[in-house]
């Protein structure tokens, strides 16, 4: 019933993303799903390790600066590029743009997407129409159809935005869609035979059904969005982390350029914790009713 | 009141058709509590959706107070076996969800919906998640909410039926004591013999499908019950336990594989 639709659907997209499991006082469930644990020591480990190769290997000169710079001149950079800036802009402002570009591409995808997905899972019609369109452009890579888009829409900030909301688009009408086509039968009839009109049953029945499924949409959708950025700003961008990076490659700077990565992956991870303490807000009957 | 008329339901399109109720009439009587017993797959809860309105009719004609029934309404409250709450609504909040769809504002209608709780013995559990609660307490917001609604008639489909057996019995307590304090008439589905000699005004036993009146009782446990007599009395009575064992015979007779 409404369990399947979610369930299938964290399985298509990994453990990884799956919400934590709820305390283990809650009812015994009646499928075997495996409840993801926490190994945070484990993880923390795992990078300290890391650290401490990379280190290690650069102390040792094993490999030259310019292939991998030790981590402590990717700090002095954080902290230089952070003051002084790079590129006629501080660490923080590269950063602010990209959030920027990403922040208005989120919005505008949500608005076009979510619609539509509501649409696509209500109607047989719409589905039949979009879902060809949708999956024909989703498995593209942003990089293939970019010059298109600068054809199209010239070398300017639309272009950039346009790019990221559609990598964004995809994933969240989707998760809509599906959402909507999973609402439990049975609520949309207890709903209606309280006098509900089209209308009631969508604001007060469909749409809060479909919820836990868009926010995992959102949160697939940011990702794929936040990689696309790189890209996105390989043209005629002046500010933004992904135009830093090639920016510092062209310059051979490789201590910014994995400052640059860092931050980016920073930023993702952060956005993704955000989003699932939002999930677990606004949706905290997800997998209990 | 409810009528039913030489009613035909079914599914299927020309090709291959199965008739899930033939030629069914019944009247249900205001303030009456209609029990619909029968084997599992008969249709009963067929002619409960034909009522709500969620399933067209082939032929015959079902009317509520007069009106064909044409689509789910208002007028008829339903309770469904897995209680069908929406769990991004607190107790009130479901409770409440009928009135907020008539347009009233939250004081009004929380105010409504508390006197449905008190009712339901539920006082105190107001801002309570749904997935906190027992079987039996959600069954309990489910009737309060369909009450909310103020509808002519409650539907009850298996409304019970996912219960464990003493929860059960207590449910069906409640139940009486809600129909003799609000005077609604209630049509009800259920495959326990005993669940239903016991609730019954009017005890309709189905056939297998394609479903017909195989039995149609007037009984008085219920209204007994709901006049102070103690429910484990009643349910020794040698009439009561007479009546379950006729009953119980007719569901047996009626079925071929059991038979």
């Amino acid at each position: 019933m409404e369990s399947v639709s979610p369930i299938t659907l964290r399985r298509q997209l990994g453990r990884v993303a799956l919400p934590p499991a709820p305390a283990a006082a809650s009812a015994p469930s009646t499928i075997a799903v495996p409840r993801p644990h926490h190994p945070l020591a484990l993880s923390l480990a795992c990078v300290l390790v890391l650290f401490a190769a990379w280190y290690a290997v650069t102390a040792l000169r094993w490999i030259e600066p310019l292939f991998l710079p030790p981590p402590q001149a990717v700090w002095t950079k954080l902290i230089s590029v952070g003051g002084e800036g790079f590129m006629d802009a501080t660490l923080w402002q590269h950063a602010a743009a990209s959030l920027a570009r990403v922040t208005l591409a989120l919005a505008a995808a949500l608005a076009t997407a979510i619609p539509l997905g509501l649409w696509m899972g209500l109607s047989p019609g719409a589905r039949g129409v979009f879902d060809p369109l949708i999956e024909f452009y989703r498995p593209v890579p942003p990089l293939a159809y970019l010059p298109l888009i600068v054809i199209w829409f010239g070398i300017g900030e639309p272009s950039k935005v346009l790019l990221i909301a559609l990598a964004i688009f995809a994933p969240v009408v989707i998760a809509t869609a599906t959402g909507v086509r999973g609402t439990d039968e049975t609520r949309l009839r207890a709903a209606q035979s309280f006098g509900a009109n089209r209308w009631q049953l969508l604001r007060h029945v469909v749409l809060p059904s479909a919820l836990p499924d868009i926010l995992t949409g959102v949160r697939v959708g940011l990702g794929v969005g936040w990689s696309t950025l790189v890209a996105a700003e390989l043209v005629a961008a002046t500010r933004g982390l992904g135009f830093m990076v090639q920016s510092a490659a062209q310059f051979l700077n490789t201590d910014i350029v994995v400052l640059g990565i860092f931050v980016i992956a920073l930023i993702a991870f952060g956005l993704e914790l955000g989003l699932r303490a939002l999930q677990r807000r606004l949706v905290p009957w997800q997998g209990k009713a | 009141m409810v009528e039913l008329e030489r009613v035909v339901a079914g599914y299927g399109d020309a090709a291959g058709s199965t008739t899930v109720l033939d030629q069914i009439s019944l009247t249900v009587p205001d303030g009456g509590l209609v029990v619909l017993l029968g084997p599992s797959g008969c249709g009963k809860s067929s002619l409960l959706n034909i009522i709500a309105g969620f399933v067209p009719l082939r032929a015959g004609r079902a009317t509520v107070s007069g009106r064909a029934i044409t689509g789910p309404g208002a007028d008829r409250g339903v309770v469904f076996q897995d209680d069908a709450l929406l769990p991004w609504l607190d107790v009130i909040g479901n409770v409440a969800l009928p009135l907020q769809l008539k347009g009233l504002t939250r004081s009004a209608r929380e105010a409504q919906a508390r006197e449905f709780l008190d009712l339901v013995g539920l006082q105190g559990f107001e801002r309570r998640a749904i997935w906190e609660l027992s079987g039996g307490m959600r069954q309990r917001v489910g009737i309060a909410r369909a009450l909310a609604a103020d509808p002519e008639v409650l539907l009850m489909d298996e409304p019970f039926g996912a219960l464990d057996a003493l929860t059960r019995e207590r449910m069906q307590e409640l139940l009486l004591k809600v129909w003799r304090a609000t005077g609604k008439t209630i049509v009800l589905v259920t495959h326990g013999v005993e669940e239903a000699v016991f609730l019954a005004t009017d005890l309709v036993l189905l056939s297998p499908r394609p479903a017909r009146i195989a039995l149609h009782l007037p009984l008085q446990f219920g209204r007994r019950h709901a006049d102070g007599e103690d429910a484990r009395t009643i349910k020794s009575l040698p009439e009561f336990v007479a009546t379950r064992e006729h009953v119980l015979a007719s569901v047996f007779e009626q079925d071929p594989v059991l038979h």
